[in-house]
């Protein structure tokens, strides 16, 4: 399989990037995306001169690390619904096919290089309220705290996203919503997070907002990239949680 | 981070572990709820469905057209009877209003810059058209709140028709309605606009719902589904006066 490669590059977050075109050959169906754009970067490096290599990241290679990005023909995470970057492969394109690549694009994920992002606003955002203060000591007894089936398989929902940040580069507003969200839902519905519940939704919409990300407009496009599947309603709930903690917020 | 409480009174010493850059200089400060997003967000939620109310009893109001004249022009002098009331009302809706518009161009100001560099190729996986043009069709209703109350409230447009009384020396508003919509260009933009209000309402009346956090997964698709119905029957509503007068079923005879 051929495909022609629209690539943005981007030499820092000072300068203006640009798209260039490179020709992927001799591709197979089975390859994965990222092996694909790989034989691209060997053929820069035996060139020398020009461009170098794509700067692009990836880590796990399994969907469940968050690293890998990328935009593809204006789909975070590319045509496959539930899945990140690292688990396409070519036979979801066709031969001869032009493919589109950018950097997830917001103003709170400054481009580093090329296709890479700086995502460490979803960092402040956690450090920010996403954690639970306990006493440190021995692990508690299994069992010791009991916690309803349903509230621990919401919780569990809540707690898959892996902090991509594809919901904000799906969104159409720039918006992290649904990455906050799903942070405050997963530690606001166990026993352990209910202390701090409101504390914690307070300040991290406090950070989100003060990162720069755009405002939800219930459009969705965010749930429908997610590669773990994350509901809008965690967005449903963190409305409701921001609303009552607001009513009494103290600082 | 360490956390010394002492009593009830706090103090947080900041230690720099390693690493060069000063991680604490971006955390944020407290926001006030109207200020934020989500608060944002909400005002729209609820000045809109406050608007719905108004979109609902003033279209109860319209529909009695169609129980001719009198009862039309006589619906009309009973709110000129209640002054009081009535402008009440009309501040009410004005404060609404304004508060909704301010609020959306507000957001819409933190939505512009949450993405200073937009991307080459665009797509769209689920988003409702209705959804992605929220701001289209409300500038489209804004200006035709203004035209309207132009048009039949202060009479600017076609004056000729509007100081006349009926039979009974009430203003006649009915006669003003007909001849309004007898004139195609004021019909066609009428029901054009209606139909950018259906489209505005078919998206909020939900939005509403999930902003607010009543949005339980199970009762989603119901409910946009009503959303959309409410919206469908809202403009059919509208629409079905300036089609009647240009099919003659509401005329001046």
């Amino acid at each position: 399989m051929d495909f022609t490669l629209h690539i943005w590059r981007q030499d820092n977050n000072k300068s203006s990037g640009s798209f260039k075109t490179y020709r992927a050959l001799d591709i197979t169906p089975e390859m994965s995306f990222f092996e694909m754009i790989e034989t691209v970067n060997e053929k820069l490096e035996c060139n020398g001169a020009g461009d170098g290599r794509i700067a692009l990241e990836y880590d796990c290679l399994e969907g469940i690390c968050g690293t890998c990005s990328l935009v593809i023909n204006g789909v975070a995470h590319g045509p496959n619904r539930g899945v990140t970057t690292c688990q396409l492969h070519m036979r979801s394109f066709n031969d001869g096919d032009h493919i589109t690549i950018e950097p997830f694009r917001a103003k709170a994920f400054p481009v580093t290089k090329d296709l890479v992002v700086d995502r460490s606003a979803f960092d402040r955002i956690i450090q920010a309220g996403g954690y639970v203060s306990v006493n440190t000591g021995g692990a508690p007894d299994a069992n010791a705290l009991p916690i309803m089936r349903d509230v621990a398989d919401r919780a569990m929902d809540a707690a898959e996203c892996i902090g991509c940040g594809a919901c904000v580069a799906a969104c159409k507003n720039g918006s992290a919503m649904l990455f906050t969200s799903a942070k405050v839902s997963h530690l606001g519905a166990l026993p352990q997070g209910a202390p701090e519940r409101s504390k914690r939704v307070l300040k991290m919409v406090d950070q989100m907002d003060a990162e720069g990300f755009g405002s939800c407009t219930n459009q969705y496009e965010c749930e429908a990239v997610c590669p773990k599947g994350i509901s809008t309603k965690f967005i449903a709930q963190m409305n409701r949680d921001y609303m009552r903690a607001s009513l009494s917020r103290e600082d | 981070m360490f956390c010394l409480c002492t009593g009830d009174r706090k103090v947080f010493i900041y230690l720099q572990t390693g690493g060069t850059s000063n991680e604490w200089e971006h955390m944020s400060s407290p926001q006030s709820f109207f200020s934020s997003t989500i608060g944002k967000k909400v005002v729209m939620a609820v000045t809109g469905f406050l608007l719905i109310g108004f979109v609902v009893a003033h279209l109860v109001g319209n529909l009695q057209v169609f129980l001719g004249a009198e009862v039309f022009n006589a619906y009309a002098a009973f709110l000129k009877s209640i002054p009081g009331p009535l402008w009440i009302a009309r501040i009410g809706l004005i404060v609404i209003f304004v508060l909704h518009l301010y609020n959306a161009f507000s957001l819409r100001k933190i939505i512009s810059a949450a993405r200073p560099v937009d991307y080459n190729k665009q797509a769209t996986v689920q988003a409702s058209a209705a959804s992605r043009y929220m701001l289209h069709t409300g500038v489209v209703i804004l200006l035709f709140v203004i035209v309207h109350l132009a048009h039949f409230t202060l009479g600017y447009l076609q004056p000729e028709h509007f100081s006349k009384t009926d039979a009974l020396g009430q203003h006649d508003v009915y006669y003003m309605l007909v001849q309004g919509f007898l004139n195609p260009v004021y019909a066609g933009f009428y029901i054009f606009c209606i139909v950018m209000l259906g489209i505005h309402l078919s998206h909020g009346i939900s939005s509403m719902f999930q902003t607010l956090g009543f949005c339980r997964p199970n009762v989603k698709n119901k409910l946009e589904l009503a959303a959309k119905a409410i919206a469908a029957g809202i403009t059919l509503g509208y629409i079905s006066i300036p089609l009647a007068v240009i099919a003659n079923v509401v005329t001046l005879s």
